[in-house]
């Protein structure tokens, strides 16, 4: 089966300004909310106390809050997770009390409460202060790092237009996919931030895909204007771009509906990523790379390293 | 065309097999059994064994296998039934110097244990378990170390009649400031304050016509400090952590200054937290000798003494008055004597503490002097649905040692049984010293529950995004398709045996990446398959389509999963639990996907279109 019986030729270049005006109100978008709204941090940066709880009945929330409430939680958080018999509580940090001890707390006046259900303890987490600022220093490092070791490995590799395309390309979907999260208020936490670098990986390889498709036809094709080339390459790549993101977003999918509660955040961030990613590789990277001026002359095979390079890595199978 | 040496399948076979055979522990499961290790100094030797086995024998308790284990036995059983009893029943018998714990043992064959080969290690959010990550307050270590030679200097210049006017800790230079009257007593004290404390940095100063002197630690002595802390604490809570009875817990040092505790398998974190965070003392008194024990036993301890009772049970009367504590104690360190080579325990103590023992000793040369072991619990039980806190105290004697001359700072305990017996004492010496206050800054519980729900949902998610995967490239690649599809769960078990091999941790984000990696190594597959599909258009033959399809994709395909293993390098190095995990799987799965879709499947569509006439291909 095939979706294209022979090459397709849709004219994506030409529809890059549109493109452009499009990219640019879903990054402003983003921006606007992140800085407004902000993301939804969960405990893992902002520190405090998460406790999941599992009743063998099914729980009024309202309930439970007043449990909360009674204990001197009354800035506690209550909702279902999943279930109506299962509830997530967060506790913000609780100045003298910001300890660990306050799970167990908060665990035995849920106890003494639910004297005839049973409660189960589901999940304890518990962050302190300068854990959480911890991992969120190390969470921009890694972002940034992961980032400048992409760029120099393109740079290597392509050329720097290239790099700064698909770095553009890059940035582009991180802030797209936090806009979202954003927006949605959707939680955000360690496992999401993951996601986030996973998407990053993910894009790049679409974005790499094209690249090299645009580098191949640059030495190839001895007419065409460099928009013709990309347009070309893109094309060639279509079904192969289609194809992948299809079989990545099932596997996706099977992780959403069948992963848990706790994995949802994960297999979102990555869902939204894949179908922004896979829209910014054939427009974003590309055309970054076209305003940037890429040109015939900065592809060709340098003498000394000629075919090394055009020939790929080694000569494996 | 497009035929592979014979040397390639040779190694593509290899490769699958040792493969196979390193993930093949994961189909076994788990035994359950019951570990037993013991508590402090009590032996695991022959006879215990003999005791454990006889016990179970005598209930009629069938087992499967029993085992020396580092430090404990493990006995494994048919059900999980006979499991529960027997843990009952050694709890019940076999006395309160053993501790023993559920426990669920991978059932590897011996065949395939002799490969090393072992099921892959399960992260606390699968297995259920506590994590803790502790902190160790190095603040409050430096200030008692600057303390302590505040005491230190302060004896040395009395007992030395030098005369000075104020003498206190320097708090940010982590010094100590001394101020004399004149230059003179100054510089009798430096010349004594050099020859006895050689490592403090010594500084003149004269401010507003009084002389100081500034000895500073130096910064290779506050690191030895804060290391000194961090190990002490390690110590205490390897011990603590013995006591809970888990089976495979985890207490390790992480950076500069904090340790992870990993209590597989532990529910009641709140009795964990307490267990951890006890509190132990250490008190030397002098034993009394042919004393009237049973009159104690009976209630009427001669004055001036308490009744105590050792490790093995058997009492003995110690005298009220307290010679040395623990926060006297410095270090304690289990070595070899030098004249007889018996194994034996090196303290030193602090001036204060030093000029008590060498006063007490002076005097009771040939007597025995004991040292006894507090520990302060926090027992927290629910009565009648009311919060109750019961603070315990348990105290033990330690060791009796008779005082053979005058101690001083340093001293030695000889007369140990064995090498262990000296490093458990050390241990517990160094337990019950003052120990740089420490706290949880991080807790990760996860429930059994919720433990098997997240391995539940991540197999299931796992397999129906396989099956989907599998169904489409089928339909689109045919036979190409079927190929891929063959690649891919040979991918599969090359992870699942990576991860056995390396012994790395499976957690839920692990599981994601493994999904991930699913979908992606079809990319690569992908990748060649679509280059195949063009060739063919533009009207090359079969045999030339398939190897240029490979050739060309070939550069692309590593390209993409260079970056993408870059990106997952970078995770994994400044990633924490879940991201490390997730960073881990991916790794893996790009590297074995690199294999599997490009060798793998070459290999394949080389035994069945290579070397013949192809008219079409069904892809």
């Amino acid at each position: 089966m095939r979706i294209f019986n022979k090459e397709p030729s849709f004219d994506f270049m030409g529809k890059r300004k549109l493109a452009l005006i499009m990219s640019l109100t879903l990054v402003v978008i983003s921006i606007g909310s992140l800085a407004t709204r902000g993301l939804n941090f969960g405990i893992d940066f902002t520190g405090g106390t998460l406790i999941e709880v599992g009743y063998s009945n099914t729980v009024d929330l309202g309930e439970v809050r007043e449990t909360l409430a009674g204990a001197g939680y009354d800035d506690a958080i209550a909702q279902h997770f999943g279930t109506s018999k299962d509830v997530l509580i967060r506790v913000p940090p609780h100045g003298e009390k910001s300890n660990a001890d306050l799970s167990s707390d908060v665990l035995n006046a849920l106890h003494v409460a639910a004297s005839t259900d049973e409660v189960e303890m589901r999940r304890v987490e518990f962050v302190g202060p300068q854990v959480g600022d911890e991992l969120t220093e190390d969470g921009g490092l890694a972002m940034i790092y992961a980032l400048f070791g992409i760029l120099i490995y393109i740079t290597l590799r392509f050329e720097k237009r290239f790099a700064v395309g698909s770095v553009a390309a890059l940035v582009h979907d991180v802030v797209i996919t936090l806009g979202v999260f954003s927006l949605l208020q959707l939680e955000f936490d360690l496992t999401t931030l993951a996601a986030i670098l996973a998407v990053i990986g993910y894009s790049l390889n679409d974005t790499i895909v094209v690249f090299d498709r645009i580098r191949e036809n640059f030495r190839k094709m001895r007419k065409g204007t460099p928009v013709d080339i990309a347009n070309r390459s893109i094309n060639q790549m279509l079904s192969r771009t289609l194809v992948t993101s299809v079989t990545t977003l099932f596997v996706l999918m099977a992780l959403f509906v069948l992963g848990g509660e706790i994995i949802h955040s994960f297999a979102t961030a990555l869902i939204i990523g894949i179908v922004i990613g896979t829209y910014s590789s054939v427009y974003v990277a590309s055309a970054t790379a076209l305003a940037l001026g890429i040109n015939k002359q900065d592809l060709m095979p340098v003498k000394k390293e000629g075919e090394g390079e055009a020939e790929g890595v080694g000569d494996l199978p | 065309m497009n035929q592979y040496p014979v040397w390639k399948y040779v190694l593509i076979a290899a490769v699958i097999l040792t493969g196979a055979l390193y993930a093949l522990p994961n189909l076994y499961g788990d035994d359950p059994a019951v570990q037993v290790s013991p508590l402090r100094g009590a032996p695991v030797g022959e006879e215990s064994k003999a005791r454990v086995i006889d016990l179970l024998k005598g209930e009629g308790l069938p087992f499967k296998s029993f085992e020396q284990v580092e430090r404990g036995m493990l006995i494994r059983f048919n059900n999980t039934e006979d499991q529960m009893r027997a843990k009952d029943i050694i709890d019940e018998k076999l006395g309160d110097s053993y501790v023993s714990a559920l426990n669920l043992t991978p059932a590897t064959p011996e065949w395939l244990a002799s490969f090393n080969a072992a099921p892959m290690y399960l992260g606390l959010d699968l297995r259920g378990g506590v994590h803790f990550l502790m902190e160790v307050d190095m603040v409050a270590a430096l200030r008692q170390a600057g303390e302590r030679y505040v005491s230190d200097l302060r004896s040395i210049l009395r007992n030395e009649k030098v005369r000075y006017l104020t003498i206190a800790r320097v708090a940010n230079d982590n010094a100590v400031e001394i101020k004399f009257r004149d230059a003179a007593d100054r510089d009798t004290a430096r010349s004594l304050i050099r020859k006895e404390f050689p490592r403090l940095l010594l500084e003149e100063e004269a401010r507003g016509g009084d002389a100081f002197l500034v000895a500073k630690i130096s910064d290779q002595e506050l690191r030895e400090i804060k290391k000194m802390a961090l190990q002490q604490n390690v110590i205490t809570l390897r011990n603590r952590v013995n006591e809970l009875g888990v089976a495979e817990p985890v207490v390790q040092q992480q950076g500069e200054n904090r340790i992870v505790v990993q209590l597989p398998g532990i529910q009641d974190t709140a009795r964990a937290k307490e267990i951890l965070g006890a509190t132990a003392t250490l008190e030397f008194r002098m034993a009394v000798e042919n004393a009237d024990v049973q009159a104690a036993l009976a209630g009427r301890p001669p004055v001036g003494t308490r009744l105590y009772k050792e490790r093995n049970g058997s009492p003995i009367l110690l005298k009220k008055r307290i010679v040395v504590t623990g926060d006297q104690i410095i270090d304690a360190a289990s070595g070899i004597e030098q004249q007889n080579g018996s194994p034996t325990v090196f303290i030193s103590l602090d001036s204060k503490g030093a000029r008590k023992m060498a006063d007490t000793t002076r005097e009771n040369i040939g007597k025995p002097m004991a040292v006894v072991f507090i520990e302060n619990k926090i027992d927290t039980r629910r009565v009648d649905g009311e919060l109750v806190k019961i603070k315990k105290k348990i105290e033990e004697v330690i060791n009796v040692a008779v005082i053979r001359d005058q101690f001083s700072k340093r001293f030695q305990i000889t007369g140990l049984d064995s090498t262990d017996e000296a490093r458990d004492l050390a241990l517990l010496l160094r337990a019950g010293a003052l120990a740089a206050p420490i706290e949880i800054v991080e807790e990760r519980t996860v429930g059994p529950s919720l433990g098997q729900d997240n391995i539940d949902q991540g197999v299931n998610s796992v397999i129906v995004g396989f099956i989907i995967v599998m169904i489409f490239m089928v339909v689109w690649y045919r036979v190409f398709g079927l190929v891929a599809n063959l690649a891919l769960a040979v991918n599969l078990v090359m992870i699942v045996a990576v991860l056995s091999m390396l012994q790395a941790t499976l957690t839920l984000p692990g599981i994601a990446g493994i999904v991930l990696t699913v979908g992606m190594a079809v990319d690569a597959n992908v990748l060649v398959f679509e280059r195949i599909r063009e060739e063919l258009r533009s009207g090359n033959t079969p045999q030339a389509s398939i190897n240029a399809g490979y050739d060309k994709a070939l550069s692309t395909i590593a390209d993409a999963n260079i970056t993408t293993l870059i990106a997952a390098l970078v995770l994994y190095a400044f990633g924490t639990g879940p991201i490390k995990g997730f960073a881990i799987t991916l790794s893996i799965g790009i590297v074995t996907s690199m294999f599997t879709a490009i060798m793998g499947t070459r290999a394949v569509i080389n035994l069945v279109y290579g070397g013949r006439k192809v008219k079409k291909l069904a892809i």
